[in-house]
């Protein structure tokens, strides 16, 4: 990237607030039914329809308002944003515009070690829309069907200032709005679901100038990744453009997974006039000063506090402790293990290597997986204690995770018992002593090479249930000791 | 008497002293209609079958539960009836039959009252004559040439002609007390808040309520028991206790402070219908009140705060008629923004469509603090001013319209001249407060209205203040002639 100019990000999140039922109504939110199964008059915008706000809704709001330092408003109202589209039921979605529930917060992000605070300029509480399903693409379907189960969704929307350098720290944001959301138990923030969605502000500009370059705003970033490239891409494409003399346009683009490029929607010129107005249907909403405290108060365990905690409490260096706070499920699997085992390292390496590495392969949620916190912690005491090499431990772990046997059946079955007995291995390490001298010779000479050759011997006579240890120094003691 | 002169205190005590069935009731009703609807046009649907049905399966001990079981009504052709098409009387929703009830007429059905049919409107309520029906016009019982108001016209001509002993209407700038003034019967627009809005289809959110055509005041606040109170489907409807109504029908006044705004009765307003209203202040004063002049200096910028406010929350409300869920769909566009167009080009009249041109207006970018927060300032003001009175008085008095009911025609092109119908009754929409229209004389032949004003949940003083006018004049005893049996 030219390194003349910086690229300046703001992010626009979606996120589904958690609650059981609608915001206006009483149908499901669940994910996944069959399409307009979860419909009633109200969200399917019928005639002479009314909303009533659901509670629940307001709370989250302001618990992920609360987890995000913002201040929480004690008046708020409801605004209609104006647009026609055919999975809008009432041409106008319920959105707040110039009083949000939420403003004047903040997160902070790691970068390598440094902390940097983003600020959020607000977040406020609106209704998701239904979705379309063509036959195809939009452009070329003979027609399309109209799904209104997540019409009436509550969503909370999460805009951030435009505090972010790169695509690196776009996402550092991003994954950071994510946990909080997940600690403070306001959304499943699950992005191929929908849940979680971002939009990203991107401009560019000389370095060292102070006013902002013109923004365009991309959409249909599913994923960390998409984000990540998006970014990239059009920050790269607005430097290309600046250098070729052209100007950019403030617009709307959408990122082209397949093709990997931001295309332009609509123009600034061609941008809807949604003519907010207050919902008249919905009074001001007062929200009690002690009803807030009450939420405050009752905010459970957030990610920075946690990580703060695994830090002080064991040592964890905060690379480990910002991967074991990623989610609250991640988190509590680890506390449950060190309520069994206690080398916190261990099981952290354990966790952010073969956990993630197989829940990664199999997308498989932590609360989901086989190998429940006794299990783990078995596996380990069992290295621990010499029964199984670490490596012969991975083996265990695969099958572990494949089938949810406990460790000591697996070592058990497999017949994978570490051989640690001295008489047994200095028998079998005198006699492929006595059958290669030459290697013997060389090794003698100061090949250290040669020494690999003799554990692997070891390890082939034993189908690799050699404990690699007492190989070695009863290796090291016969090599020499001639 | 035949059964349909009634109202609903004599038809229930037919029915307690086994003088008259439900079902022969429900015959002479439909028997009217049939009689004298085909002139006065004030149905748009009848639902004979599934009335005369419903008289007969009502059992005897389930007439003593309901507080007008077996009785008629109808309803405006905008208040949703499950299973009963409500059309708004609009062709984008001709063939709509809602799968619920609005909560007034759950209301009116648990009370076991009998729904005979719906009732001729304008178009989404849009409108003071009722000649922006899609379907037709209604004719005013006391001339047929001329128009019952609106938009409730239907509502107001059924229960003028006898069709019906009471029926429901809206109102979001005068269009119950309008047509109850000109149709010569009592009309009763609530508090903001006081009547569910849930199931009733929105004109202006801010403005629209619910509320009773009767042909008396005490048939009035029997009703008002059953379709007021809180609904929690409804955010703007007030969790308050709501009174017995018919405790407040005496004609005791003494002492009861009266206003009458003199811009109520300035150039504009006929002589003949501020005389009548003045007479009737008289009356007033004769039966002990206390009758004084008042200003309300913000009256003139009701009416254009009006047309900002109601047509902008109109543009939105009428947004979701886009052919894609229920309604008209043009099935011939190329598009699916096509289709939005045509089909609302098609569902949609001439003053439906002018007002949600006029909203869309009022709303848009670089226009909206010019337009819609200016509306909203006088808006507040216009409440200040009542606020102000009510500190010194119990109720409000003017006539209800400008006019008495003008002829079919006559101002159907001139849409400027039709809004200043409203120009009485528009206020007392802009600030949330309940508002009667009692008939208080003729002018040529034709019924005036006198509107009462009281603070906000007061309709008790309304209707303390109609029945003495009424138990003291025989307004209200004399019927059009539109020929017996």
């Amino acid at each position: 990237m030219n390194s003349n100019y910086e690229t300046v990000i703001g992010l626009e999140v979606h996120a589904e607030l958690k609650t059981a039922t609608k915001i206006f109504c009483s149908c499901s939110t669940a994910f996944g039914a069959e399409p307009n199964t979860q419909v009633c008059p109200i969200c399917s915008g019928f005639p002479g329809m009314l909303p009533v706000l659901n509670k629940k809704a307001v709370e989250i709001a302001i618990k992920a308002g609360l987890a995000l330092n913002c201040e929480i408003a004690a008046l708020c109202k409801f605004d209609r944003k104006n647009y026609f589209y055919p999975d809008l039921p009432k041409a106008y979605q319920i959105s707040q515009y110039d009083l949000p529930i939420c403003k004047n917060g903040y997160l902070e992000i790691d970068l390598e070690g440094e902390k940097k605070r983003v600020g959020i300029t607000r977040a406020h509480m609106e209704e998701d829309a239904g979705k379309l399903v063509h036959q195809g693409n939009i452009t070329s379907t003979p027609f399309s069907l109209v799904d209104l189960n997540r019409s009436g969704t509550p969503l909370l929307e999460i805009v951030s200032e435009p505090d972010m350098r790169s695509a690196q720290e776009a996402r550092a944001y991003l994954e950071k709005l994510r946990s909080i959301l997940l600690f403070a138990g306001a959304s499943d923030c699950k992005m191929q679901e929908g849940s979680l969605r971002c939009d990203a502000n991107v401009s560019v500009r000389p370095w060292g100038q102070k006013e902002l370059g013109i923004r365009t705003e991309i959409k249909n970033l599913n994923s960390f990744r998409a984000l990540e490239r998006a970014i990239e891409y059009e920050a790269q494409r607005q430097i290309e453009a600046i250098e070729d003399g052209e100007a950019i346009i403030q617009e709307t683009r959408t990122w082209d997974e397949e093709k990997q490029i931001t295309r332009g929607m609509r123009s600034k010129e061609e941008a809807h006039d949604y003519r907010y107005f207050p919902d008249p249907d919905l009074p001001p909403l007062k929200i009690e000063r002690e009803w807030v405290e009450q939420l405050k108060a009752d905010l459970p365990e957030l990610p920075d506090q946690a990580q703060q905690r695994l830090m002080e409490q064991y040592g964890l260096p905060p690379y480990d402790a910002a991967i074991l706070t990623l989610t609250p499920e991640f988190l509590e699997y680890f506390d449950q293990c060190l309520s069994l085992y206690n080398d916190a390292k261990q099981v952290s390496n354990w966790m952010m290597g073969e956990l993630s590495k197989y829940l990664n392969q199999y997308d498989i949620e932590i609360h989901d997986c086989k190998i429940k916190p006794v299990a783990l912690t078995r596996l380990l005491t069992l290295i621990d204690e010499g029964t199984i090499s670490g490596k012969m431990a991975k083996d265990v772990f695969a099958e572990m995770f494949a089938t949810g046997k406990e460790p000591d059946v697996v070592v058990k079955e497999k017949g994978m018992v570490q051989i640690s007995d001295e008489s047994t291995l200095l028998k079998m390490i005198d006699g492929i002593i006595e059958a290669n001298p030459g290697v013997v010779e060389d090794y003698r000479k100061g090949k250290e090479k040669a020494f690999g050759f003799f554990v692997g011997q070891v390890m082939k006579a034993t189908k690799g249930q050699a404990n690699p240890a007492v190989v070695n120094s009863l290796l090291k003691e016969r090599l020499k000791s001639e | 008497m035949e059964l349909y002169e009634l109202g609903l205190y004599e038809l229930r005590d037919k029915l307690n002293r086994e003088e008259a069935s439900v079902h022969e009731i429900i015959e002479s009703v439909l028997r009217r209609i049939h009689q004298v609807d085909g002139r006065v046009k004030a149905f748009v649907t009848l639902d004979e079958e599934n009335a005369l049905q419903k008289a007969d399966q009502l059992k005897r001990e389930e007439l003593r539960r309901g507080r007008i079981a077996g009785l008629p009504f109808a309803l405006k052709d905008l208040i949703c009836t499950r299973s009963l098409r409500t059309t708004c009387c609009s062709r984008m929703l001709e063939q709509f039959v809602p799968p619920y009830d609005a909560t007034v007429a759950a209301r009116l059905n648990a009370e076991q009252g009998i729904l005979v049919g719906k009732l001729n409107m304008d178009e989404f309520a849009m409108g003071s004559s009722t000649e922006f029906s899609a379907f037709f016009p209604t004719h005013n019982p006391w001339d047929l040439e001329r128009v019952p108001g609106g938009s409730s016209g239907g509502s107001a001509a059924a229960v003028a002609a006898d069709e019906v002993p009471f029926a429901l209407g809206t109102d979001t700038g005068g269009s119950i007390r309008q047509p109850a003034a000109f149709c010569g019967v009592v009309g009763l627009k609530p508090t903001y808040g006081r009547v569910s809005r849930w199931g009733v289809v929105a004109f202006a959110s801010s403005l629209d309520q619910v509320g009773i055509f009767s042909k008396d005041v005490a048939d009035c606040a029997l009703v008002m028991n059953i379709i007021c109170g809180y609904d929690p489907l409804d955010s703007t409807s007030i969790n308050m206790k709501v009174p017995d109504y018919t405790s407040f029908l005496s004609t005791d006044i003494k002492g009861m402070k009266i206003a009458y705004p003199r811009e109520y009765f300035q150039q504009g307003v006929d002589k003949k219908n501020r005389e009548l209203v003045m007479a009737a202040l008289k009356k007033y004063e004769e039966l002990g009140a206390i009758v004084e002049e008042v200003s309300l200096p913000h009256s003139e910028y009701a009416l254009p705060a009006y047309y900002i406010i109601a047509p902008a929350e109109a543009s939105a409300n009428l947004a979701r008629f886009d052919g894609v869920r229920y309604g008209l769909r043009d099935f011939e566009a190329d598009n699916v923004t096509d289709m939005f167009s045509r089909s609302r080009a098609a569902g949609f009249g001439a003053e439906v469509k002018r007002r949600i041109m006029l909203g869309t207006y009022a709303l848009s970018s670089g226009y909206y603090d010019a337009y819609y927060l200016k509306a909203l300032k006088v808006r507040r003001l216009i409440s200040n001013d009542f606020e102000q009175i009510f500190k010194d008085f119990d109720i409000i008095i003017s006539p209800t319209t400008p006019t008495t009911a003008f002829k079919l025609g006559e101002q159907s092109n001139e849409p400027l001249t039709l809004y200043m119908n409203d120009i009485l009754t528009v206020p007392i929409n802009l600030a949330g407060l309940p508002g009667i229209s009692v008939p208080c004389g003729f002018s040529d032949g034709l019924p005036a209205g006198m509107q009462i004003v009281a603070k906000p949940f007061d309709e008790g003083s309304l209707i303390r203040a109609a029945y003495a006018f009424e138990q003291n004049t025989a307004y209200h005893t004399v019927k059009p002639s539109l020929g017996g049996e």
